[in-house]
């Protein structure tokens, strides 16, 4: 049993088929890369699963479960938390205090109103740790609006791994950041999320990113999935390569760069 | 039948003057999504600065059908009242995050205007009957009717229509809508933003103040009638879908008949039946008739 | 996008180091506020009350505005319903306590604003501002029109009750100088030991997130509108509370507490002394308070006063007194070029 699946999942913006009948499945443990050009409905999928769109039509099933009907508040305790691509912060909050935030929520404990937050030990020590693991503990009690741009994306999936979710999923983790900066912030993640156990789904444009990181690669294209595969596989699929080329370099050609 | 005819003529006439205030509000949120606390102060300039001017007229005894020429004057000023506000006061706020200074910036706005009505006219109400009188009455089956409630009617009916191909088939139509959909995008496309809001703002403050100036002949200026106006004008959004003239037109119609109704059957309680539907209203479908959630 | 002011208390330091600090100004104004009933007049004293009064309406509307980002137009609602509950208990129920007053209170609010607040939650700020300006003025109307009731513009008389069980000395004045004083600051300061709590709780920082922003507190598993309507519940009733201690104070619930003029004094003080900041509203409601005293006097058009203050705070003085303060006292602790470089990126 995969851990999530969409059978003939659809949604329609008007007359954009923005997801088009799309069969998609996760398996526990892996690293999965969703990538296609702008507007192939990568982030559309991704906001289906997560609950912040509702589905015309199809079922999104979770741990055997079908979740289509929930809300996002259900599938959050469910086990399914997301990072995004226009980062999400609480800008006027400390880092400290946004990582807190994902743990006493996870804790079931945001209802306390009579308690004082940082009297919370395990809750700061644990947010402390999370910060430590993606570099961002010197910012701990720093508001988060203050930082830059590379360390908003890691707060932001800093917050939604504090979760420890069963599924991640990373919404292009490393756009708008500059090219010398993506290798490391990606070893961060990937390193951190791997030993948490959580599956990931990572959605990127960058195809060193893509091939460097992942182990099965599903390509969507126009709201359909075009190909799906190890990177070995879809690195040699012509029909990929052709529909893609003109927007990235060749994955064969990135694949075989050697990084520093 | 005459007795329908006019309840029917009456609804249409609280619509029309909705229609302007609501419609006002509405374009100028659906361009720049603001939302004017003070417009319904605008309205009340029209409605004042229109009634003082035709009292100057009736004082310097000018004949009666040239005075019609002077309605429109309280429509100007509102649209210059406009102007000055969005250049002055809303721009420096547009980059700061959050709703809450637009708020608190046309909520003191609001508090200004309304004592200002106060200091320039006194706290009296100011009436222009003697244009209301002029046009007499029509027949309409076996009742009368007055001959300028039915003008009020046209001119809202007009002011539709002109909105709409204004919008809809014009060039400024398109750079309005395309800016109210994309701003960054219109900016980019080298459209001027800041042009277009003063523009799309004094156009939605005009409309306001039409329909203070075209209601104070049938009805007097007073104090307050700025934020009774306000809180209708909101109703008829709820309704009808804030952010467009569909929704600022249908709201309007059915808010003016409910009130008709329900001031002929129950007069007591005109006000709550309109909370109550725009309560409902909320519950059952919060973006409006017309809205886009 | 942040400011690049300090951090507002959205941050509580973890450490009781803080809390030393936070004493070292507290207890100076403790006691100061504990001698001033033998150190000025008995008029003072009472504007004083007033103030502090105002000040526990403020730090309950804040609650909405400050930390869960809703700008309430309404909240004479609050205000205006404690004070008229108190003027129904005394006239239906012959009530003369004090403490049955704020229990009635405090019911009659959290009534209020459970109703209130389920309709207006759902909205987004704008929406919401107006939908609380509307309610308000609803409420405010069927004080007029059912003024056999509510005594419409006359309004109901409130006599001075009973404080813990003790009847009222024959010299009001005195009383409402002594007495009444150090009970209102007993409750605020109680007031204000609760609101501290709620604020810097996991729940107060819960609100802040949903302020921030509302679709990645929805993601992390916050459920956004339950949680603002408990705050719009907790805001009313400290609200209702204020109103209920105005009314004795008083001597008369009226409408003019109920008008949305009225809402839109709650929202200026609360501006005016910073509204990014715990202590901006006592300090808006008290300063206020003073301001109203002595200006009233000088001019008929103090909507038109009150209004261009609005403005011109919100054009130079965006975060209020507070905010101002804040900024000196940063600025002392770190000599040099101005404050400017933490707005990059």
């Amino acid at each position: 049993m995969s851990l999530l699946e969409t059978r003939a999942v659809a949604k329609s913006f008007g007359e954009n088929r923005a997801v088009d009948n799309v069969d998609f499945k996760v398996n526990a443990g892996e690293v999965l890369a969703l990538i296609g050009s702008n507007g192939a409905g990568k982030t559309t999928l991704v906001n289906l699963v997560s609950g912040l769109l509702r589905p015309d039509s199809g079922e999104i099933l979770f741990e055997g479960r079908e979740v289509t009907q929930q809300t996002s508040y259900e599938r959050i305790k469910s086990g399914i938390a997301r990072s995004f691509q226009l980062v999400n912060l609480f800008d006027q909050l400390t880092c400290g205090d946004n990582i807190a935030l994902s743990i006493f929520s996870r804790e079931g404990k945001t209802g306390d109103l009579a308690k004082l937050a940082h009297r919370d030990r395990a809750v700061w020590d644990e947010a402390h740790d999370v910060l430590r693991q993606f570099g961002l503990d010197s910012k701990a009690g720093i508001a988060a609006g203050t930082i830059s741009h590379g360390e908003r994306k890691l707060l932001d999936v800093a917050i939604a791994y504090a979760l420890r979710p069963k599924l991640l999923f990373l919404d292009e983790p490393t756009s708008g950041v500059s090219t010398r900066e993506k290798a490391p912030i990606m070893d961060i993640v990937s390193a951190i999320v791997r030993s948490g156990g959580i599956t990931i789904v990572i959605i990127e444009h960058d195809m060193d990113i893509v091939f460097r990181y992942s182990e099965r690669i599903v390509v969507m294209h126009q709201g359909s999935v075009l190909a799906d595969g190890t990177p070995d596989e879809i690195r040699h699929n012509d029909e990929v390569t052709t529909t893609l080329i003109g927007e990235h370099a060749s994955p064969a050609a990135a694949g075989d760069a050697g990084h520093a | 039948m005459g007795t329908i005819a006019v309840h029917i003529l009456n609804a249409l006439l609280y619509s029309s003057v909705l229609f302007l205030i609501a419609g006002g509000l509405s374009l100028i949120y659906g361009v720049m999504r603001i939302v004017n606390l003070a417009h319904g102060n605008i309205y009340a300039i029209g409605a004042f600065v229109t009634a003082w001017a035709i009292g100057l007229a009736v004082a310097a005894d000018w004949p009666n059908a040239v005075m019609f020429v002077l309605l429109p004057v309280g429509a100007f000023a509102a649209a210059a009242v406009g102007a000055v506000i969005e250049v002055t006061f809303l721009r420096p706020i547009y980059k700061r995050p959050g709703d809450e200074y637009q708020l608190l910036m046309t909520f003191g706005l609001l508090m200004i205007l309304e004592d200002l009505i106060r200091l320039i006219w006194g706290p009296n109400p100011l009436t222009a009957t003697s244009i209301y009188a002029t046009l007499g009455s029509l027949s309409i089956a076996d009742a009368r009717y007055p001959t300028y409630n039915v003008l009020i009617i046209i001119i809202g009916a007009v002011a539709a229509l002109f909105l709409w191909a204004f919008i809809y088939r014009t060039k400024f139509g398109v750079l309005l809508r395309a800016t109210s959909q994309d701003k960054r995008m219109a900016s980019a496309l080298g459209i001027n933003v800041n042009r277009i809001y003063v523009q799309a703002f004094t156009l939605g403050c005009f409309m306001a103040g039409l329909g203070g100036a075209i209601v104070v002949p049938s009805q007097s200026a007073v104090l307050g009638m700025g934020v009774d106006a306000l809180v209708l004008s909101f109703i008829v959004v709820v309704i009808g879908g804030l952010g467009s003239l569909e929704g600022a037109l249908a709201g309007a119609l059915i808010v003016g008949v409910v009130r008709e109704t329900g001031i002929t059957l129950f007069p007591e309680i005109e006000l709550a039946v309109l909370y109550l539907i725009a309560a409902v209203v909320l519950l059952v479908r919060p973006a409006g008739i017309f809205g886009r959630a | 996008m942040a400011t690049p002011t300090t951090v507002t208390t959205g941050a509580a330091p973890v450490g009781g180091h803080s809390i030393l600090r936070m004493l070292a100004w507290i207890v100076p104004i403790a006691v100061l506020l504990v001698i001033a009933p033998w150190v000025i007049d008995p008029f003072q004293t009472l504007t004083l009350t007033y103030g502090l009064v105002a000040a526990i309406g403020a730090l309950g509307f804040n609650l909405l505005l400050g930390y869960t980002g809703l700008l309430s137009f309404g909240h004479s609602a609050f205000f205006g319903g404690g004070a008229y509950t108190v003027a129904f208990m005394v006239k239906y129920f012959k009530i003369a306590s004090m403490e049955l007053f704020l229990a009635g209170s405090m019911l009659s609010s959290a009534i209020v604003s459970l109703l209130f607040g389920f309709v207006c939650v759902r909205y987004t700020r704008i929406f919401f501002g107006i939908l609380t300006l509307a309610l308000s003025q609803v409420l405010w109307s069927l004080a007029f029109k059912f003024f056999w009731v509510t005594g419409g513009t006359d309004g109901l008389r409130v006599p001075t009750p009973s404080l813990l069980g003790m009847a009222p000395s024959s010299d009001k004045m005195e009383f409402l100088a002594h007495n009444y004083y150090y009970y209102v600051l007993a409750i605020f300061a109680i007031a204000v030991v609760l609101m501290w709590v709620i604020v810097h709780s996991p729940f107060g920082k819960a609100l802040q997130a949903i302020r921030d922003n509302e679709t990645r507190a929805e993601f992390i598993g916050i459920r956004i509108r339950r949680y603002r309507l408990i705050a719009f519940i907790i805001s009313g009733i400290f609200t209702g509370v204020a109103g209920a201690l105005w009314a004795p104070l008083n001597g008369l619930a009226s409408p003019d507490v109920l008008v949305w003029t009225f809402s839109g004094e709650i929202v200026f003080m609360t501006v005016l002394g910073g509204f990014r900041n715990f202590v901006g509203p006592i300090v808006g409601a008290i300063a206020f308070t003073y301001l109203k005293t002595y200006a009233v006097g000088f001019t008929v058009y103090w909507q038109l006063l009150l209004g261009v203050v609005l403005v011109a705070l919100v054009l130079a003085l965006p975060n209020g007194i507070m905010g101002a303060v804040e900024q000196v006292i940063a600025k002392m602790k770190r000599p040099g070029p101005s404050s400017r470089d933490g707005a990059l990126t």
